[in-house]
């Protein structure tokens, strides 16, 4: 690329802006990678995960307990929990800024989003570690 | 900018109204409605690891929900809308390595996704069932 545009005058970005070309919201690519990678890990997690749902469906309470207390399959949920939380945090942030066009609500519906994300990361991370490391 | 003049209602570029539904466009369309369907059922999920951490009359409360009709309706629908966004998901890679784009292809792409989707929903609850019984 030129110093000098076509149009004469001097361009608005500065170099240092356009070698980190990080673009208006200052994360760049961030939220397109990562969605991609964390749908990546979902779908390998949801073999292990819809596996593991099959063998528990409509067990008991002890069994449940049982099979949740297992290391593998505490950390698959684990993962899981991490990597879905992720991927749906930024996929209804990318909603809601589609066809949210009221600045204040706009925000207020992605603080929303964060925290209705991070509670149901924490709760079922908080849940799956009381069974594993048995409280 | 707050302080900016009124601006002028220019014509807006056609929208969905506009364009005769395409089997790919509502493909897409569903591929965002499961998105956010999964969202809010994530809750279902944490609901059953939280009652299984909690109690046992918790937990049955949570089985009692689950096991009904309407409950057991929710859950085929939510297992289809997982995996329908999961093979929309694929799709996506696909696209994302720059292939998939040509007319037949297209077409194609999105019908197998939704046959897997329908296929795969129908064998899990089978095969689900039959571990249960």
């Amino acid at each position: 690329m030129s110093n000098t545009p076509s149009s004469g005058h001097a361009p608005m970005r500065t170099p240092l802006g356009r070698v980190r070309g990080l673009g208006s919201a200052r994360s760049g690519t961030d939220h397109f990678f990562q969605q991609r990678v964390t749908g990546l890990a979902n779908l390998i997690l949801m073999i292990a995960f819809i596996g593991i749902v099959i063998c528990l469906a409509g067990s008991s309470y002890a069994a449940t307990r049982a099979t949740l207390g297992n290391p593998f399959v505490a950390v698959v949920i684990l993962l899981t929990l991490l990597s879905v939380t992720t991927h749906m945090r930024i996929g209804m942030q990318v909603v809601i800024e589609d066809y949210i066009h009221t600045e204040a609500l706009k925000v207020l519906l992605i603080v929303a989003n964060t925290f209705f994300s991070i509670a149901i990361a924490l709760a079922g991370a908080f849940a799956v570690l009381k069974i594993s490391l048995g409280g | 900018m707050a302080d900016s003049p009124q601006r002028i209602d220019r014509p807006l570029s056609p929208h969905l109204q506009i364009y005769r539904p395409l089997f790919t466009m509502m493909m897409s369309i569903v591929h965002r409605i499961t998105g956010v369907g999964l969202y809010f059922g994530t809750a279902i999920l944490v609901w059953w690891l939280l009652a299984a951490a909690t109690s046992p009359s918790a937990f049955e409360a949570f089985r009692s929900v689950a096991g009904s009709p309407i409950g057991l309706i929710v859950l085929f629908g939510y297992t289809w809308a997982l995996l329908h966004h999961a093979f929309g998901g694929v799709r996506h890679f696909i696209w994302d390595f720059i292939h998939g784009f040509g007319p037949q292809e297209r077409v194609l792409l999105a019908k197998a996704s939704l046959a897997a989707s329908v296929a795969l929903t129908v064998i899990l609850w089978v095969v689900g069932l039959a571990v249960k019984g």
